[in-house]
């Protein structure tokens, strides 16, 4: 097979150096820790092998954490390199491979597992259900997104990191002109994410359209159930795409195939059409769970419902079925001529046209509100402006006509960091301090959220609003330096001050949760907010089977009419039932492990080996398919004491607004 | 759920089989037959829409939707995808300068 095993490890570059000794380090560090406290049978019972779906959500929160600060120093270093002009801090070659590793790190292994991290935590909970539809399978998705992003992130330390941008473009990307092994790690993890992305996406249809509890009709849902439910039908009609279009990739530049090579008849314009095909739809997977996440927050705070519910619904759809229609304003420079440019302009534009709805129904919502401050509301006003610049300067570029001038210019990266950062980091970050307490019973300290909030938002104006000026002017993206003689010095300098004050925002939101987990009141009621909808209606944190008794919705906004109305809220022992739950199982992360094995064998082409290690994937399924374990009950003496623990605690918040 | 499961996946293991055969069928012909490009295009088109076709009722549950209202949109969402991928691909990539 060829295996050149000095060729595995990176080596002779001082940076890659010393990560490698940190992942080493780090490694040791946690397999010691554990090791020391005698904490590995707890993890492996109560997280590695857990199908519950809060669990699940919070393991996905953590990665995505993780992957933020991830993404976000290679952010940094990028705005370091072209803070002066001519610094030498990152060649060419580096710059290109931090790029490529920010940009699919933040889509693929930071905006997507948040916002699915907090889908699972939430969406069972808000519709009154005691699990997913397919908890094992859910489990499963997690550990392959952990599987993937894992494999993703070696890249750079063990053997070679991808350079050909998160778009990985053909024929760059091709064996031709990117001939290491880089370009195989895209190809192989991203797609074993993307397995579980699709298989996430078919179980919150399910979930949501089989597991509603009694009474909630589809127009009684909550907001975030809705762009949830929306959102998993995109993922279901978009990932397919990626998943042909990598494999095509794959044989390509493992095999020898002329998918996307102009040599024996190939076409690499096909993968721009393929990728964006899938990728435009993925921005909207990621934006519509975070305007649902904004929709419970805004009314939340306001103390009213939603306005405008019917015309929030509507647009959520026609946003999905535009979404689908709009790909080529990617590559309009490609040149497919006047008619299709002008069709996708269209198309384009129509798009602000829903989303403009469900701006005026978030303001309308807020007008006459008596509205608190919280951090989590704060961030919601936030959003609103800073999306509509994004949003302007979206319909700017839909213009297949003026898109000549502003392609691949630094105003694009400006674009859409302004649709991305407001529109998903944004709102995870309100929906952690609006879920945190229903997922760990304490809050996150809202002085330092303010902080956090102060920070991050000032930053990330003074980063990228200078970007927009800098592409106007000629600055193009993807470059790794610029002359002295350009005039871009300024602005450069200024977007780098500006990165600096987001990472110190970023420092006190870690610092938030340090201190949060060490210090905040742990006596608090069950529904601080004063919210909503049904996940406030049990324990915080939730208990395992969700509710003893699955409530009965009667209309929108459940709780606060249960709330009103005196009705519902208690629990007599005779209602008490036994309740059937899932059992645990520690084959996800098995399959998880199996997927990681053969996609590195993969990725390095050691061929043999690969299609050695796939029996273990192979007998994963078939081990599955056998399995009839049908889960457990839970005694009804054992609901009654947890019941009992929550219930009777008369816990007040405090200062939980300042 | 409720009902048993344990019977013998016969529809599935047979849809699996005839899947792999068509796609066996499919590369033989483009990679062994000396047929001319049209012919081979032509050949390996029919073979991959009798295999939608085929994936559709082995595993998709085209038959056994309970539910009218529901199958028909599924069956329209599903007829928007495929054109919008395919005939939206093909018209974007035959145009333009692509044309000449
Ligand atoms: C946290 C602060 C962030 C900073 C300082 C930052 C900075 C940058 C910079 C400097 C570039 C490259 C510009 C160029 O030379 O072409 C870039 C590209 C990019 N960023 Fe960010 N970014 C941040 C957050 C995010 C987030 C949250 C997302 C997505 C959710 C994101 C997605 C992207 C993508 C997709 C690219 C394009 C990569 C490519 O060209 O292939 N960024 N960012
Ligand atoms: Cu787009």
């Amino acid at each position: 097979m060829g295996i050149k095993w000095d060729e595995i490890l990176i080596t002779g570059d001082p940076i890659i150096l010393g990560s490698q000794i940190a992942i080493l380090l780090t490694t040791l560090g946690i397999i010691g820790g554990l090791t020391y406290l005698k904490k590995w049978t707890w993890l492996w019972r109560e997280w590695i092998t857990t199908v519950d779906h809060k669990r699940i959500g919070i393991m996905y929160i953590v990665a995505a954490v993780l992957m933020f600060f991830r993404g976000g120093m290679d952010g940094l270093m990028m705005k370091a390199q072209t803070s002066r002009p001519e610094m030498s801090f990152l060649d060419a070659q580096h710059y290109n491979e931090v790029f490529t590793a920010h940009g699919v790190i933040m889509i693929l292994f930071m905006a997507m597992p948040f916002l699915i991290g907090l889908m699972n935590v939430v969406i069972p909970l808000q519709i009154g259900a005691r699990d997913v539809a397919f908890p094992q399978l859910n489990a499963l998705s997690f550990w392959l997104f952990f599987s993937g992003a894992m494999l993703f992130n070696i890249a750079f330390v063990v053997g070679g990191a991808p350079d050909a941008g998160w778009t990985s473009y053909f024929p760059l990307a091709g064996k031709e002109f990117s001939p290491g092994i880089g370009n195989n790690y895209y190809a192989i993890s991203l797609q074993i994410a993307g397995l579980g992305t699709l298989m996430t996406g078919i179980n919150f249809i399910v979930t949501i359209l089989k597991m509603r509890t009694k009474g909630m009709t589809l127009m009684r849902m909550p907001m975030f159930t809705w762009t949830t439910l929306i959102t998993s039908v995109i993922i279901v009609a978009a990932f397919p795409i990626f998943t042909v279009a990598l494999a095509l990739m794959t044989f390509d530049r493992l095999y020898g195939t002329h998918f996307f090579t102009v040599a024996a008849g190939g076409s690499d314009m096909l993968w721009a059409n393929l990728f964006w095909l899938w990728g435009h739809p993925e921005v909207y997977i990621v934006i519509l769970p975070a305007f649902g996440m904004f929709s419970e927050i805004i009314s939340t705070f306001s103390r009213k419902q939603l306005y405008g519910y019917k015309s929030m619904v509507v647009s959520i759809v026609a946003i999905a079925v535009l979404s689908m229609l709009v790909w080529v304003h990617h590559f309009y420079t490609m040149g497919s001529g006047a008619l299709v440019n002008s069709f996708f302009s269209i198309t384009t534009m129509m798009i602000a046209v829903p989303t403009g709805v469900k701006m005026f129904n978030w303001l309308f919502t807020m007008r006459k509100g008596r509205i608190k401050m919280t951090t989590a509301m704060l961030w919601s006003l936030a959003f609103v402006p800073n999306f509509v610049i994004g949003g302007v300067t979206g319909v700017m570029l839909a213009m297949g006509a003026a898109d000549y001038q502003y392609h691949n210019t630094l105003f694009l990266v400006a674009h859409f960091h302004y649709v991305l950062i407001p529109g998903v980091v944004f709102a995870v970050f309100a929906g952690l301090y609006y879920w945190w307490p229903k997922m760990f019973g304490f809050m996150l300290n809202e002085k330092l959220g303010k902080w956090h909030f102060w920070l991050f938002v000032i930053g990330f104006n003074v980063t990228f609003m200078p970007m927009f000026f800098l592409g106007l002017n000629g600055a193009v993206r993807r470059a790794y330096t610029f002359s002295a003689e350009s005039g871009f010095a300024p602005l450069f300098l200024l977007s780098a001050i500006g990165s600096v004050i987001l990472a110190a925002g970023f420092a006190v939101f870690c610092y938030n949760i340090y201190w949060s987990i060490r210090y905040a009141d742990r006596n608090i009621s069950s529904d601080p907010w004063d919210a909503r909808t049904l996940e406030w209606a049990t324990a915080s944190p939730v208990q395992h089977y969700n509710f003893a008794k699955l409530p009965e919705v009667k209309s929108l906004d459940a709780f606060w009419y249960m709330k009103k109305d005196n009705e519902g809220l208690t629990l007599k022992d005779e209602e008490i039932e036994e309740i059937h739950m899932p059992s645990n199982s520690g084959l996800p992360f098995l399959m998880c492990v199996a997927f990681g094995i053969v996609g590195f064998f993969l990725i390095f082409e050691w061929h043999l080996l690969a299609a050695i290690s796939a029996v273990l994937i192979i007998a994963g399924l078939i081990y599955r398919s056998f399995d009839y374990n049908d889960g457990y009950h839970i005694h009804k003496d054992e609901i009654k004491k947890t019941e009992g623990a929550w219930r009777k605690m008369e816990g007040k918040v405090n200062n939980h607004v300042s | 759920m409720e009902k048993s499961t344990e019977r013998f996946p016969l529809a599935h293991v047979f849809g699996f089989v005839l899947s792999l055969v068509l796609t066996f069928v499919a590369a033989w012909v483009a990679l062994e037959m000396n047929l001319s490009f049209t012919i081979v295009m032509w050949i390996i088109g029919t073979l991959a829409i009798i295999q939608a076709g085929l994936q559709l009722f082995m595993f998709m549950h085209m038959t056994e939707g309970e539910d009218g209202k529901v199958n028909i949109i599924n069956i329209a969402f599903m007829v928007f995808c495929a054109v919008v991928i395919v005939v939206g691909s093909i018209w974007v990539l035959t145009s333009g300068h692509a044309a000449h």
